[in-house]
């Protein structure tokens, strides 16, 4: 018999219309690595929030049982008290502090009345150490790369004397190397006899690193898988995920030759107004229509920014040089209203920030980009937004009880559709995705991959920024590849490899200051 | 995970559970006119009646008609998570102006279009401010309480209090709309029942006509009982307070203002694209602008709006008092915070309506009022105005309503 240090039992967690956990039983045992998988909406984060405390007792049905004893977590610091920490899929740190205060805010070291600092930045340094992160305590959370707050809230985590780390998709927004750094350090802490329950739509992830793997679907849990007895496929996960075989993720699109180029970038080069860094350098690009042009390269190689110097500029950057030609014509767009107008579209990489407005509904926020095409004069008609919008949660599958539910309490992966509807609204001719499918299930992807196909048969154009290697090689035509606000290099689909394109997202431009 | 329509009424389905989630899904709301009723309630115990006189009600209608007009401002301006706090100088100093325009001896029908147009310059001023050169509204509408707390002592110093003798002017806080010549021969005001009639049937229309539109796209609607129970509990409302004005002297022009503005305000804020815009921005400001809506020019018409409103309310306190002194619009801003958070305008932005905003300031001036007829001290009224609107915040925030 091996001891579990959590058994939840015959969780059943409602929401107004929804019920996001029906019976389910969830066993880990001491010290492993435990695998949470499931589409968008199966009800993972849920079941990691009721174990949080998070949603308190009394708030869902069944039992949770830790080290044998059954517990009653009215609030977060209860679990913390038995040492459960989470860490969520939206990183919860103070960009303006250090990261010692980051890790000791809410549990500071006192002395007194007063914080013992040398304490802290003692104490911190170690745990920082423990996490694999060679930096000054004092550097400030916004100086940091995302990679490296994950590992900072992992640190802060450590530092409650945590049994039971809990990470919901931790490597979401994190490039292949920072991703690989952060298995490697649950793998070093199960040693250290710290048991992780991970939730993550990489799969490869989740093969390489779980000792157990769970599968919810639907609120109901498929099956528990256990790794170490024999080595489990990502086909069998992706079957018990989605109740059917993917064959092969990535679409094929029936041949259309690429049209006319519709969008091109000449020299475009920007300056950051407040820190005076040139943050792209000459930059040339071509679309054609019916064509799906892929940026790629790692995080921070200036993508978005480039995006947004395109789309209406609301950054503020100062463009020093260049032009944009869209359809024929030279353009330069003041406000995101005006690239709108001529038929561009820029779906956000972050949609919880900018993307979507999380306490409005679901037709509330696809209607927002062309309102005026559901208004008589300024009066908007809410019936045909009403069916407006249910036309879009047909098509594109958006799983909501209804158009009027609140977006913010969606799954990821169908406020990721939302805001794909919302800009499909606006019948863009150029639509950039900034990485489209992040957060994302194995089978919504496979949806939106299915629609980008059907969007370019249709004639539409789409630039999309992505830092996943094999669904850039999956998707795009063509290939630009950035580093440092550089194009380093740009192939036919045909010719790249994983490899030559590495070697170009890690070129740093010749006389590209830092 | 099940997806069932959340309000979809199957015929199983009892009434009873239908206005359980009614009551759950509203609760803020009905907690709002509860507070209400309970503070009526106690205050005519209190007063031995004379809080629920007609002429008492007619008084607290004029007192909250500045304050409403005010909270319909600010509602505007929080939704969109900004702050304006020079609106209580603002608007005494604008009151001023118009009683010196008055004795100057202009025209009353150019003085209101004057100084409302003096607001509106005052409000894209401070909204100039915040949008283009980026001042926090905080700090400029601080810096705003300075100077126009400034002006109005400057506009005032030479003669001290202005008095307004002007009859049209003075009817804007103490007038009541004109009968009709041969409603003379009855014992109450007939143009009033007239309109409280009108006002109940076109609200019975519209509210039909809206259910059977829902109908006919095959929306959920609610249940026939409760939408009978509403539209009669809501036309029972309307002409209980519309038989209290009639049956004394008619319906004040105070209230014809406010409603006006309400309507006006009400229609902008849910049809109008321009009301979406303004929810947008304040549910996520930058979603807002990546979705193209100038939030810039959004901000600086709210700020207009609130400038326009400032103006309006000045020219009421002014009127009421029939006279501007140097110490008017003194607390304000309060006033109409308070009301638009009590009416339940999230703390955190895009979430408010000034339908609700109305009810708040109502709260608020049937405090003032129902204190003052029990001579409490002023002192005193602040701390209990603050202690309500705190519980307000605090029920918001503890329910999630603020969302
Ligand atoms: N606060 C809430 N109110 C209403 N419904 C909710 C709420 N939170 C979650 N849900 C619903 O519960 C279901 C499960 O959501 P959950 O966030 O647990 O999914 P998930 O498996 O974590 O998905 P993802 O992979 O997209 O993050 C979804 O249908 C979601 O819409
Ligand atoms: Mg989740």
């Amino acid at each position: 018999m091996t001891d579990y240090i959590l058994e939840m039992k015959g969780i059943t967690k409602e929401f107004p219309g929804v019920k996001a956990l029906d019976d389910v039983g969830f066993k880990v045992r001491q010290g492993e690595i435990h695998c949470l998988v499931g589409e968008n909406g199966a009800g993972k984060s849920t079941l990691m929030k009721v174990l949080s405390g998070v949603y308190p007792f009394g708030t869902y049905r069944g039992e949770i049982v830790i080290n044998g004893e059954i517990q009653q977590f009215r609030h977060i610091s209860d679990s913390e008290r038995q040492g459960i920490a989470i860490i969520y899929q939206e990183l919860a740190l103070f960009p303006e502090l250090s990261i010692y205060e980051n890790i000791f805010m809410g549990h500071e070291i006192m002395n007194g009345i007063v914080i013992d600092w040398n304490e802290t930045i003692l104490q911190a340094s170690k745990v920082l150490e423990r996490v694999g992160l060679e930096l000054d305590p004092a550097t400030k959370i916004k100086d940091l790369g995302v990679g490296q707050r994950q590992l900072v809230e992992i640190a802060k985590a450590l530092s409650k004397d945590v049994h039971l780390l809990i990470l919901d998709e931790p490597t979401a927004a994190l490039n292949e190397d920072d991703s690989e750094n952060l298995l490697n350090l649950l793998r070093e802490l199960k040693e250290q006899g710290v048991t992780s329950i991970m939730i993550s739509h990489k799969l490869k992830e989740v093969v390489s690193i779980a000792d157990t793997i769970t599968v919810l679907r639907d609120g109901k849990v498929v099956c528990s898988l256990d790794a170490q007895e024999r080595q489990i496929s990502e086909q069998e996960i992706i079957r018990h995920m989605v109740g059917r075989e993917i064959e092969n993720i990535y679409p094929k699109r029936e041949g259309i030759e690429p049209g006319e180029v519709i969008f091109e970038l000449k020299n475009w080069s920007v300056t950051d107004r407040t820190s005076r860094r040139e943050i792209l350098h000459s930059v040339n690009l071509q679309v054609r229509r019916g064509e799906i042009v892929a940026l790629a390269g790692l995080m921070g190689a200036g993508r978005t920014e480039l995006a947004l110097s395109l789309f209406g500029n609301v950054s503020g950057y100062e463009i020093t040089s260049g032009e944009m030609y869209l359809n024929g014509k030279q353009v330069q767009f003041k406000h995101p209203s005006e690239a709108i107008a001529q038929g561009m579209a820029y779906v956000t990489e972050d949609r919880k920030a900018n993307g979507l407005i999380l306490i409005q509904d679901v037709k509330f926020n696809v209607s927002l980009p062309a309102l005026s095409k559901l208004a008589r004069g300024l009066v908007v008609n809410e019936h045909e937004e009403i069916i407006m919008a249910n036309e879009y949660r047909e098509s594109l599958d958006i799983r909501t009880p209804s158009v009027q539910t609140m977006v913010g309490t969606l799954s990821g992966g169908n406020q990721q559709k939302t805001s794909l509807a919302k800009w499909l609204f606006a019948e863009p001719s150029l639509l950039i995705l900034d990485e489209p499918t992040r957060g994302i299930d194995v089978g919504a992807k496979f949806e939106i991959y299915t629609l980008m196909n059907q969007l370019v048969e249709q004639g539409m154009s789409i630039i999309m920024i992505s830092s996943e290697l094999l669904e850039v090689l999956g998707m795009s035509d063509r290939l630009y590849i950035m580093s440092e606000g550089t194009i380093t290099g740009e192939l036919a689909v045909e010719d790249a490899t994983e490899e030559k394109v590495m070697a170009m997202a890690t070129k740093t431009g010749e006389g590209v200051a830092g | 995970m099940k997806t069932e329509p959340v309000n979809a009424v199957s015929q199983t389905d009892s009434l009873g559970t239908e206005v359980k989630a009614l009551l759950l899904g509203n609760i803020r709301d009905y907690a709002m006119y509860i507070a209400l009723v309970v503070i009526f309630v106690i205050f005519t115990i209190a007063t031995k009646g004379l809080f629920l006189s007609s002429r008492n009600l007619i008084n607290l209608v004029n007192q909250t008609g500045y304050v409403a007009v005010l909270a319909i401002g600010m509602t505007l301006i929080l939704i969109i998570r900004q702050i304006d706090l020079s609106v209580g100088f603002v608007a005494g100093f604008l009151g001023a102006v118009s009683a010196i325009l008055l004795m100057k001896g202009w025209n009353v029908w150019l003085v209101i279009p004057t100084v409302l147009l003096c607001g509106i310059v005052v409000g894209v001023y401070q909204g100039f401010l915040v949008t283009k050169i980026k001042v926090p509204a905080f700090v400029t509408t601080l810096a705003g309480m300075f100077i126009f707390r400034g002006l109005l002592s400057l506009v005032t110093a030479g003669t001290g209090t202005i008095i307004v003798r002007n009859r049209t002017f003075l009817q804007l806080s103490n007038g009541y709309i004109p009968d009709l010549s041969w409603g003379a021969r009855f014992d109450f005001h007939l143009l009033t029942l007239l309109i409280g009639i009108f006002l109940v049937i076109a609200t019975i229309y519209s509210q039909v006509r809206n259910r059977r539109t829902m109908q006919r796209y095959n929306f959920q609607t609610t249940s026939t009982v409760i939408f009978v129970t509403k539209l009669v509990s809501l036309s029972a409302l309307i002409m209980g307070i519309i038989w209290i004005m009639a049956s004394y002297r008619g319906l004040p022009w105070t209230a014809v203002i406010v409603a006006v503005v309400l309507v006006i305000y009400n229609f902008v804020l849910t049809k109008t694209r321009f009301g979406r815009h303004i929810y947008a921005i304040g549910g996520n400001t930058e979603a807002a602008e990546l979705s193209g809506i100038k939030v810039d020019r959004v901000t600086l018409l709210v700020f207009a709006s609130m400038g326009l409103l400032a103006a309006l309310s000045g020219m009421l306190y002014t009127s009421r008092l029939a006279s501007a002194t140097p110490t008017a619009g003194v607390g304000f801003e309060l006033d109409a915070i308070a009301s638009s958070y009590i009416g339940g305008v999230s703390v955190s932005g895009g979430v408010g309506r000034v339908t609700n905003t109305i009810i708040g300031a109502l709260v608020i001036m049937s405090l003032t009022n129902g204190m003052n007829l029990l001579g409490v001290d002023i002192s005193f009224q602040y701390v209990v105005k603050g202690l309500i609107f705190i519980l307000a915040v605090a029920f918001d925030v503890t329910t999630g309503n603020r969302r």
